[in-house]
């Protein structure tokens, strides 16, 4: 068994994501079958092989910094989920 | 549902239109008459936008169509897949977590079908977040096959095959990160392109993995397809992995003849297990049509090939994990009710809003990039990628296009394979290879098995659309299978 109920719970603290205790069961048995099926990858020799992060070989790309208008900032603002005075409003996290 | 102005190609209604012979406004009132009969089967589309839609048929009418200017887009009704963003209509992905999402701008292919007077006429349900092989991980609700709605339209870009195949709409766009046009194609007898990565700009394309995702067309038939990838490809200063060299026009490709083309490698990887026997024959038939055209043809093998869904599975979840950080309920989209500090709100939005493949994908992803497994999963999947890559190369210096079923099986029933998560990652077996290497491919329709379609895969190398076209175009010249039509 590649991962453990204890690594789905770390694993979902780092991503952020609440899970019920159902759904930590259910994770921990499919992300094993997945992981084992992925185990394969590790039976090829890729010693000297670099890798490939990106298909098409790109170099930086840069652009002039420059300030550009966005006519409709207003509407940007009104997709938050609570908003006031054009900010988006979160919980407190300082006490 | 011959000769309904909604069953034709954009190649037939732009005659029409040249000649005067019928108006923009007749044809969007034809689809959307079709939508009103058949949509409550098929359910392809999350939002339409009829209002909004006639009101552009009516000016194209009065400024373009009247005055005899015409790009061969001008007056067409075209759907969109719901992650592509469009100014001040909904872009949910499918997601519970963007239900109410209001995109204050156009996507660059979306703004330029709008340029070439193209009508949308609304936006196609999918998997949430592109991430499914059958459309039924949407987070609304499934789309059906029109050939059987007993049968999944395959994913993610389901309501984008099941929209053209079902005469919703003429043609649509959708998008391939591991063959989410190309399977859905496959299943609902369209033809489905994806484009070599950054030919076609992502800019307000809803990331999934941004090293694989490539938008790209469905449509009737390949003159169609050349028509919409010659309107959306080119280079977008807002996309810095878009590709900075002129496209050609793709309709000039369309010969008939394979010209250039001489020989036609066949993947034997593709071609032995797990692929069901009727879908081989049904190549191996193709296969002989091209022999008749006139290619010399050969068996290739790409070895690598083995890894290939093991390598995609760690490579697409790791992007995944890290692009959909960004829906954390802050800036846009669904907050918790329950988020009394700010970690809780964190961890109520994202289990409240994303879907359990969405969140599979999730945490796959982050296992593969987190301390301790980096090198054995991510950077070893990145490598195998590099192997991958080579096979191809290999396999284009000797052969000039290459040829394999675009899914091991035809459409299977809905519900069948969605309890399984690993069964339904191995549809997508003979479409991955391709968008590791960032190479482009089409399906096309090549034969039927229980009354479902059977598509074909051609492969080309970098760059390589018009060579690709050209074969398609070729093959379907030469075979009478997109005349068949989903009887719905």
């Amino acid at each position: 068994m590649p991962i453990s109920n204890h690594d789905v719970e770390h694993v979902a603290r780092l991503a952020r994501l609440g899970l019920s205790e159902k759904e930590k069961e259910k994770l921990t048995r499919e992300l094993n079958a997945i992981l084992t099926y992925a185990e394969k990858i590790q039976s090829l020799d890729t010693h000297d092989v670099p890798p490939t992060s990106h298909p098409i070989l790109l170099k930086n790309i840069f652009r002039e910094d420059m300030v550009k208008p966005f006519r409709d900032t207003s509407k940007i603002i009104a997709n938050g989920p609570q908003v006031q005075a054009n900010t988006f409003v979160v919980p407190k996290i300082l006490d | 549902m011959a000769n309904e102005l909604y069953s034709l190609t954009i190649h037939e209604l732009h005659e029409l239109l040249k000649n005067k012979k019928v108006s923009s406004q007749e044809i969007v009132n034809a689809v959307y008459g079709r939508i009103e009969t058949v949509e409550k089967s098929v359910q392809a589309y999350l939002t339409l936008i009829k209002e909004r839609a006639l009101e552009k048929a009516r000016e194209v009418d009065d400024h373009l169509v009247n005055a005899g200017i015409l790009t061969p887009l001008t007056g067409i009704p075209l759907g969109l897949k719901d992650n592509l963003c469009t100014r001040g209509v909904k872009t949910t992905c499918a997601s519970k977590i963007l239900e109410n999402y209001l995109p204050p701008y156009d996507a660059t292919v979306v703004n330029k079908l709008e340029h070439a007077g193209a009508v949308i006429l609304g936006k196609l349900n999918m998997d949430e977040f592109a991430m499914g092989s059958s459309c039924e991980n949407s987070g609304f609700f499934p789309t059906r096959n029109p050939w059987n709605i007993e049968t999944v339209p395959g994913g993610s870009s389901g309501g984008s095959a099941a929209a053209v195949a079902a005469g919703e709409a003429i043609a649509t766009l959708g998008s391939d990160t591991g063959g989410s046009i190309r399977q859905p194609a496959s299943f609902c007898g369209v033809v489905g392109m994806k484009p070599t990565y950054g030919r076609v700009s992502r800019y307000g394309l809803v990331a999934f993995a941004s090293s694989l995702d490539q938008i790209g067309p469905l449509t009737q038939d390949v003159t169609d397809c050349a028509i919409m990838l010659n309107a959306i490809c080119g280079y977008d200063p807002y996309d810095s992995t878009s590709i900075n060299q002129p496209a050609p026009d793709y309709t000039k490709s369309l010969s008939g003849k394979l010209d250039e083309i001489k020989t036609v490698g066949v993947i034997q990887e593709l071609l032995g297990d797990g692929i069901a026997p009727e879908i081989k024959k049904a190549v191996e038939d193709a296969v002989k049509v091209f022999e008749k055209l006139g290619a010399k043809i050969k068996m290739v093998s790409l070895p690598s090939f083995e890894y290939a869904l093991a390598c995609y599975y760690l490579i697409a979840t790791a992007e995944a994990s890290s692009n959909l950080a960004r829906f954390d309920g802050v800036k846009f989209g669904h907050r918790s009710a329950n988020s009394p500090d700010l970690l809780s709100m964190y961890y109520n939005t994202r289990r409240e809003g994303f879907g359990p493949e969405v969140k599979r994908r999730i945490m796959l992803g982050t296992y593969a990039l987190s301390a301790g497994y980096y090198d054995a999963y991510y950077l070893k999947a990145q490598k195998i990628r590099t192997l991958i890559k080579r096979d191809f190369d290999a396999a284009f210096h000797e052969v000039d296009l290459l040829i394999s079923p675009t899914s091991p099986t035809v459409a299977f029933k809905i519900g069948e394979k969605s309890g399984d998560p690993l069964s339904m990652y191995l549809s997508d077996i003979a479409t991955i290879p391709i968008n590791l290497a960032g190479i482009p491919a089409i399906s096309l329709p090549c034969g039927f098995a229980q009354g479902l379609p059977i598509g074909l895969q051609l492969i080309g190398n970098v760059l390589e659309e018009e060579k690709i076209l050209k074969a398609a175009f070729a093959y379907e010249q030469a075979t009478a299978w997109h005349q068949e039509k989903a009887k719905i």
